[in-house]
């Protein structure tokens, strides 16, 4: 048996614990907004947070988040400025892979209230989009970041 | 008006109709099967396009797949501008398969595709509206006992003479007693929602988490599985072992299917450990002779022989045999994959007698069919619930309906709901290419240096050949979408002639975003670039010479220089390239800059584009899509290519398929053209262009005329060397 905390709740599961992550909130516990893009950490859709850090969770075994904090974006509030920025610059096209973009954003805010250009380079090229939603969600971290420290 | 889309009005008006007489409450609209209608008429119904609630209400069933491109908010709009409802009202609902919802252009089938939702919808949705309206004042008319033509309909209400105002909801259960106006009249005058950049009705769920996509899909009781396919296209299973794949705790069943072996678990994770296990003796047969590079050396011996003829305008072999200076070139670009975010997938749960079906597809009732054909049912007994769509392009649009008829007979073979998953490696290896091209150009100029004579002759497959689409769009032997943006280009050059040959082989080839336009622009565009530095002209110039005919690519080319400050100094090391292009009723430009980093590699630093699209429904729709189109096309500029060798698809996921990251991303900016043109398409004109600019600005910057995509590293250095040594010579 498998214990930890997914977005506030501790929730256990009876798995193989080499079960990636992604396929436990998937299946098991009924949270279909991380998602399947590629199993092998190179496109980012399945991102949530593990202990405060974004992690790839198609590649992150259940068993190594044995008694850790998950966050996924089923655990983000509507008026998070992340969120809220998504929708003020219209950046979703297919949605796909937003989820995963949305918890590396809000991962860079968390450590980087302000960040530059430079820094979202580097937060956010391991998410792929093929709709192209680069530029939109670039404009959005700096609308975000402009409210984050106000509302964390 | 075309012949077709007046066929299409009578039938939509014969619909209504019905829908007027009565049926209603006996819910002849086949909205969902989880859904009927209230049966005290309190849901209104004019149509199958339109409900609207006592509770004001406005549902906008709409019949194209939502794959990012916005249609879910760009076809209610088209409604609600004539209903004159309160936009915040609407919301939408994806239809279900039936004939009322067919395409109406495309003939008799629900299918999304060649960027023409809002072009073909724009009549049809329109009259619905304003259909609905008619009735909603007729009703209120009615019950203040005046004239319908005191009253009037805005924003969700009816207002009469005096004071007198009703809300659409009140209104609801009356109207739907109404006749159905058999020809309704639009609404003069300016327009209150096309034209403005409303939000995306499907943004909320797009961002957290609860947007359903088809991969997503689940139920009690419903099973997952992976299907190991063979190496080699057109391979087959001889035997297999699965003993050790059943062992996995999780696995239930093992099946063979034509697409492989299945393996059926409790969990994708379980599916896909038992798939690994499993010892597989593949009949690999002809396919594993297959590769690209003896793909093209056949396609080079062919390009040096005539083809069939897709357009001649005066006789240019002649002119070119006659001629002592020739500009000559082969232009070559890869199979690519479409490689949408999310993997192919379908969820199948099939009984005695009925089948549903929910994925994410583009084809509905292709789909449909070729799922009936496989369960022995009749196309009416199956349902199919479109979902969702991680990325369409073209490739959710599978003439053979390849994903949806391998989970059909996985279902059938387990006789419980199953979801079929491609991994990745899957989606990208089991194949449903854009074609792999080989063009050869020739051209010669005038006294004045502009083109006499321009010989294309293109080498690739048909991705129509062989499927049902062949009959309507392969004319003469020669596929449309081979010689789509070619055949038809709009410079003014006096001999030119477009040639075709279409060899088969076993790589399944299907329409990928834009299509032919997504080669041949760019072979197109560069080539021309050749022409105007081989004349010693301004590649910009060049093109307004060629143009001057052509008022709508002349004011986007126009535009896009401008905008772009063409010929103004830029920054040491950067350079500008300049492309211009007409697909699915839309005219394109796009100035792209660029520079070579320190490891050889094009950077593209800003994109300006403009897009004339005829008449507008939502700017920033247009905008996001022409972003979209860019990045696409920039990930098949730069880095896209699928290699075959000994019939195996070389490249498996995106460390080895890559795809445009936040890093490398221009700056787009986007201008649209004020138009009262018919309106075009959006979803894929974006692309076209975006590969020659890029070719023709590494040109401008470096010299180097690379005519091979994508533009590697290496193709780029073996260039200025071969451009090096020939200053040496």
């Amino acid at each position: 048996m498998i214990v930890f905390h997914v977005n506030g709740e501790k929730r256990q599961v009876d798995v193989s614990p080499d079960t990636p992550l992604l396929w436990v909130l998937r299946e098991n516990l009924g949270l279909s907004g991380s998602k399947f893009g590629c199993g092998a950490g190179l496109c980012g859709a399945c991102t949530v947070h593990i202990d405060g850090k974004p992690e790839r969770s198609c590649i992150t075994p259940v068993g190594d988040v044995q008694g850790k904090k998950v966050l996924t974006i089923e655990g983000i509030p509507e008026n998070n400025p992340i969120k809220k920025a998504w929708l003020s610059r219209e950046v979703s096209q297919c949605g796909y892979c937003q989820p995963g973009q949305i918890m590396s954003a809000v991962a860079l805010l968390k450590k980087k209230p302000k960040p530059t250009d430079a820094d979202i380079d580097s937060a956010m090229s391991g998410n792929l989009c093929r709709c192209g939603t680069y530029g939109r969600i670039r404009h959005a971290i700096h609308d975000a970041a402009g409210e984050w420290e106000d509302n964390p | 008006m075309s012949e077709v889309t007046k066929i299409n009005r009578r039938q939509f008006m014969k619909t209504s109709a019905m829908a007027g007489g009565g049926l209603l409450l006996a819910c002849h609209i086949p909205l969902s099967r989880r859904e009927a209608f209230s049966a005290d008429g309190s849901n209104f119904a004019p149509n199958a396009f339109l409900r609207i609630g006592s509770d004001d209400s406005v549902t906008v069933i709409v019949n194209k797949s939502e794959m990012g491109q916005g249609v879910y908010t760009s076809l209610p709009m088209l409604i609600a501008e004539e209903l004159c409802c309160d936009w915040k009202n609407v919301s939408y609902q994806p239809s279900p398969v039936a004939p009322e919802y067919n395409h109406a252009q495309f003939g008799p089938m629900m299918v999304t595709g060649g960027s023409n939702s809002v072009h073909s919808e724009w009549e049809r949705l329109s009259l619905a509206g304003a259909a609905a309206r008619e009735m909603l004042i007729a009703a209120a008319a009615q019950q203040w006992q005046v004239e319908p033509f005191l009253c009037r309909a805005e924003n969700g209400f009816v207002y009469g003479p005096g004071d007198k105002k009703l809300n659409f909801g009140k209104l609801a259960a009356k109207a739907a007693k109404l006749p159905v106006p058999n020809k309704p009249k639009l609404k003069p005058g300016a327009k209150n929602l096309l034209g403005k950049p409303l939000h995306r009705l499907d943004s909320p769920v797009k961002i957290n988490g609860t947007a359903i996509f088809g991969i997503d899909v689940s139920g009690p009781g419903v099973l997952n599985a992976v299907i190991a396919r063979p190496p080699v296209f057109g391979g087959k299973v001889r035997s297999f072992e699965a003993a050790k794949a059943l062992a996995v705790p999780g696995v239930k069943q093992v099946v063979a299917v034509d697409a492989g072996v299945a393996v059926v678990a409790d969990g994708f994770w379980p599916a896909l450990k038992g798939r690994d296990l499993l010892k597989i003796v593949w009949e690999e047969g002809e396919g594993a002779k297959v590769s690209t590079a003896a793909i093209r050396e056949e396609y080079a011996v062919l390009a040096a022989t005539p083809g069939l003829v897709a357009r001649r305008d005066g006789d240019a072999p002649k002119v070119l045999s006659a001629v002592k200076q020739r500009i000559e070139a082969d232009y070559e670009v890869p199979y690519l994959a479409h490689a949408p975010m999310e993997p192919l997938n379908c969820f199948v749960d099939l009984k005695k007698n009925s089948c549903l079906i929910r994925t994410g597809s583009q084809s509905q009732t292709a789909d449909r069919n070729a799922a009936a054909r496989v369960a022995g049912l009749k196309p009416e007994q199956v349902t199919l619930e479109t979902t969702f769509l991680g990325g369409g392009f073209g490739r959710r649009a599978s003439t053979g309906s390849d994903f949806v008829v391998e989970a059909v007979q996985v279902a059938k073979a387990v006789r419980m709901p199953v979801k079929v998953i491609r991994t990745r490696e899957d989606d990208m290896r089991a194949g449903y290419y854009r074609p792999m091209w080989f063009d050869r150009l020739s051209a010669c100029l005038d006294n004045k240096g502009m083109p006499l004579a321009w010989h294309h002759r293109i080498v690739g497959q048909s991705i129509l050949a062989g499927t049902p689409f062949e009959s309507g769009m392969v004319k003469g032997g020669i596929d449309d979408t081979s010689v789509e943006g070619a055949a038809n280009m709009l410079y003014a050059i006096p001999n030119l002639q477009v040639e075709l040959h279409s060899p088969r082989n076993a790589v399944p080839v299907l329409w990928w975003r834009s299509v032919g336009h997504s080669h041949t622009a760019f072979v197109m565009e560069s080539f021309l670039d050749e022409l105007a530095h081989a004349a010693g002209k301004d590649p910009y110039q060049y093109r307004r010479l060629l143009l001057s005919k052509h008022p709508r690519p002349m004011k986007v080319l126009e535009t896009a220089a401008k905008k772009a400050g063409w010929g103004k100094p830029l920054r040491k090391g950067h350079g500008q390239g300049i492309a211009v292009h007409e697909s699915f009723g839309s005219f394109v430009a796009q100035v792209a800059e660029v520079s070579l980093d320190s490891k050889g590699a094009i950077m593209v630093h800003r994109v300006v584009c403009v897009i004339d699209c005829g008449r507008i429904v939502n700017p920033d729709t247009i905008k996001a899509q022409m972003e979209s189109g860019i990045t696409f096309g920039l990930s098949a500029a730069l880095y896209g290519a699928i290699t075959l060798k000994n019939g195996r698809v070389e490249q498996g996921n995106f460390h080895n398929y890559q795809l445009v990251r936040m890093e490398v991303m221009p700056k787009v900016e986007v201008h649209i053209i004020s138009s009262v043109e018919p309106p075009g398409g959006v979803g894929e004109p974006g692309l076209p262009p975006i590969a020659p600019a890029v070719a023709n600005a590494l040109f401008a910057v470096s010299g180097a005329r690379v005519r091979s995509l994508p533009m590697t590293p290496e193709k780029i250095k073996a260039e200025l060397v071969r451009l090096t040594d020939s200053k040496k010579i």
